[in-house]
């Protein structure tokens, strides 16, 4: 189960990437987020995990600013990417989420061709100076996204005619066109059966070489097989922040060994 | 388990209980009742579709009398010159007899014995006739002096001898037209000399005086009731949508955002007559602009119609699912680029839709339209666009109001004649509004 980690020795001395100090997060009264600190290494899969409604996923949010389309949301704490606040009120959230992606739990493509899906990103955002190079990036990320082959001689067709596996890779490689420095993935596989879950496990494996990658899951397997480090929430509180093989095999807090073990959640 | 139900017997699933019957009963019921609430509903449209159509389909076919008229040269350009001036100084008094004169002849030559005078002859013809011959003549100059084969309209009494709206018995208590007129114009129809047909002049004409229903058309009506559709387009589906995107995608919801959404409900529901009012004390009285011109009912309507779009475009804008809005976000799109790129398009049906329902409502809407002057009598077509948008026009269902409002019944049919005509643009309407519809609607 901890083979990744055994074979990944460096993970601890990879740079910082996103450092999160004492966050809070509001939903009008409701205080979901309780004073949470995680480091979220480059080049690192660090995964979330926790009973539902544990925060696992608003905590996530905050990590490109998505909760500000909730007009009842309020963060506070410091979150810090490379060094800068990007709750600084000079941040412009649309320029953050180029460089730090998301995928959602739900596979969201575009009611547009698979081709203009993914090209979507890099025209918005000027990466690709003429239809070549556009068609460059497309080719590219739908090969990360490991879709190619399976979509290459169809790009004009809907992206929503794929079926659900191939729709949350078309969103992976939709969210990858943009080259971000951090994908986010939110439950990325819940929708998905054990296939079509490999896949993007592997994926996400792969990812793990360019990008920074945090995933939320409610699969304990899923965050054990891709993720290096591993954070527990529980009632919106961080209960444990460890090294993945540590917290699976000799968790320090019982709420941690309670989960994993079946007893809550 | 308690003992209490172990103990009970099982029941058969051959046999209904009670309470299966009870229920299967109150659906049986309900059909009923939903079946004859639809019975009713397609009952009255077939109803209220036979009474129009079969009033109103006459409008469409019109008595003509053909004969030959010698233009005298002496009774219409005494100089002789053909100088359209001068010829314009001769009046429809100067037409009419020869008209008359030239109808008797014809009735003569053919040998039909009359009995009636060259007054009851020529009664028989529309007032409109000399008209038509000297705007014709003056024209054409050089018609002076041939003979040419005039097709005027039979008066409405005769045209509708022809229609069952006159008989013989009604023509014995009516000071307008005798029974020999009738008969006469019943031998003119075996000779062939008086004929009935389509008439596009009830499309193309403008209105007609009360004396003269067999000239009326909807013209003039048809033209208004297209200018201001123009008008209310051009004017409610950018202010409408751009409201819409603002209130549904921007604007912070807060106390005030909460107020102009419960007045834009409420202005939906008031009454259109108010929207009239409105229009004549700001666009006539305030702004100076002209009276029973389209770009006033234009703009009343458009505040009419306003509400209606923008509740049918929020509806649309909400219906697009929330995950697209996220997803082109988490792209890095800003919210102006998400709402345009993607939201935007997925709405477009719906929008289209909704402004459509709101042309042809307001295209149907006729009380502001008479306090604002729509409902004078016009009879000069307005001028080409831009500059006829100030000019006096009717609009289709105040011109349904003011032929139902006159005394000769030769209106009834007219009347009926410009429902059908709306009816047929409103469906036309619709049909786009669906097609548009089918068109465009992507499914996520």
């Amino acid at each position: 189960m901890n083979d990744l980690q055994v074979t990944d020795p460096t993970v601890q001395t990879r740079a910082l990437k996103i450092s999160a100090r004492q966050v809070d997060v509001f939903y009008g009264d409701t205080h979901a987020i309780r004073k949470v600190d995680v480091d979220i290494a480059d080049k690192t899969v660090t995964a979330f995990i926790g009973p539902s409604g544990c925060g696992k996923s608003t905590f996530l949010r905050c990590l490109n600013r998505m909760n500000d389309t909730i007009d009842t949301a309020r963060v506070a704490g410091k979150i810090r990417l490379d060094g800068e606040d990007i709750y600084d009120p000079r941040v412009d959230p649309v320029q953050l989420r180029a460089r730090v992606g998301i995928v959602f739990q739900k596979p969201n493509p575009f009611p547009k061709s698979i081709y203009d899906n993914v090209a979507y990103g890099p025209r918005i955002h000027g990466l690709a100076r003429d239809k070549a190079a556009l068609g460059g990036i497309v080719e590219k990320s739908l090969r990360r996204a490991a879709l190619w082959d399976e979509v290459k001689d169809r790009l004009g067709a809907p992206g929503t005619s794929l079926s659900g596996g191939q729709q949350q890779r078309l969103c992976i490689a939709r969210a990858v066109a943009t080259s971000p420095e951090v994908l986010l993935m939110d439950e990325p596989c819940s929708a998905l059966d054990p296939i079509a879950t490999a896949q993007v496990e592997e994926l996400i494996d792969e990812l793990r070489r360019r990008y920074s990658v945090v995933i939320v899951t409610h699969s304990m397997q899923q965050a054990a097989r891709v993720s290096q480090n591993t954070a527990v929430f529980h009632l919106g509180e961080l209960v444990e922040f460890g090294e993945t093989g540590q917290i699976f095999t000799n968790p320090n807090d019982p709420r941690t060994e309670n989960y994993i073990t079946g007893r809550i959640g | 388990m308690t003992d209490a139900t172990a103990a009970r017997p099982t029941p058969s699933l051959l046999a209904q209980d009670n309470r299966t019957r009870h229920r299967n009963r109150a659906e049986v019921r309900f059909r009923a009742f939903g079946m004859a609430a639809m019975g009713t509903g397609v009952l009255a449209l077939a109803v209220l579709l036979a009474s129009v159509v079969s009033n109103g389909l006459g409008a469409f076919r019109q008595t003509f009398i053909t004969f030959p008229v010698v233009l005298s040269q002496e009774r219409l350009d005494p100089d002789g010159h053909r100088d359209p001036a001068a010829m314009a100084r001769v009046t429809t008094f100067g037409y009419a007899p020869l008209i008359g004169r030239a109808f008797a002849d014809h009735v003569a030559a053919l040998g039909i014995e009359t009995g009636l005078g060259p007054r009851a002859m020529a009664a028989m013809l529309s007032e409109e006739a000399p008209g038509q011959l000297r705007t014709a003549v003056l024209a054409n100059p050089q018609l002076v002096g041939e003979t040419i084969t005039l097709d005027v309209l039979a008066s409405g009494r005769i045209d509708g001898y022809f229609k069952g709206r006159v008989t013989l018995e009604s023509a014995e208590r009516d000071r307008n037209v005798s029974p020999e007129q009738l008969r006469l114009a019943e031998t003119l129809a075996q000779a062939g000399v008086l004929t009935t047909r389509f008439n596009q002049n009830f499309i193309t004409a403008p209105d007609a005086s009360g004396q003269r229903p067999e000239a009326a058309g909807l013209g003039v009506a048809i033209l208004g009731s297209f200018y201001m559709m123009l008008v209310v387009l051009v004017l409610t589906l950018p202010i409408g949508v751009a409201a819409s995107i603002y209130l549904e995608e921007f604007a912070p919801k807060n106390r005030f955002t909460d107020l102009i959404e419960v007045n834009i409900s409420n202005l939906a529901a008031v009454p259109s007559i108010v929207f009239g009012i409105l229009g004549l004390a700001i666009f006539i009285n305030f702004a100076g602009l002209p009276q029973s011109a389209p770009i006033v009912g234009g703009l009343v309507l458009t505040l009419m119609t306003l509400p209606t779009i923008i509740i049918a475009t929020r509806a649309s804008l909400r219906a697009v699912p929330p995950s697209i809005r996220s997803a082109a976000l988490g792209l890095g799109a800003s919210r102006m680029q998400s709402v345009f790129h993607h939201v935007l398009p997925l709405a477009a049906p719906g929008i289209l839709t909704g402004t459509i329902i709101g042309l042809a409502q307001a295209l149907g809407e006729t009380a502001p339209l008479l306090l604002v002057g729509m409902v004078a009598f016009v009879r000069e077509y307005p001028a080409p666009l831009p500059a006829g948008l100030f000019d006096p026009a009717s609009a289709l269902p105040v011109q349904v109001y003011n032929w139902t409002q006159r005394s000769d019944p030769a209106f009834v049919e007219r009347a009926s004649g410009a429902i059908i005509v709306l009816l047929v643009v409103l469906i036309f309407m619709n049909a786009l509004a669906v097609l548009l519809r089918r068109r465009f609607e992507r499914r996520w």
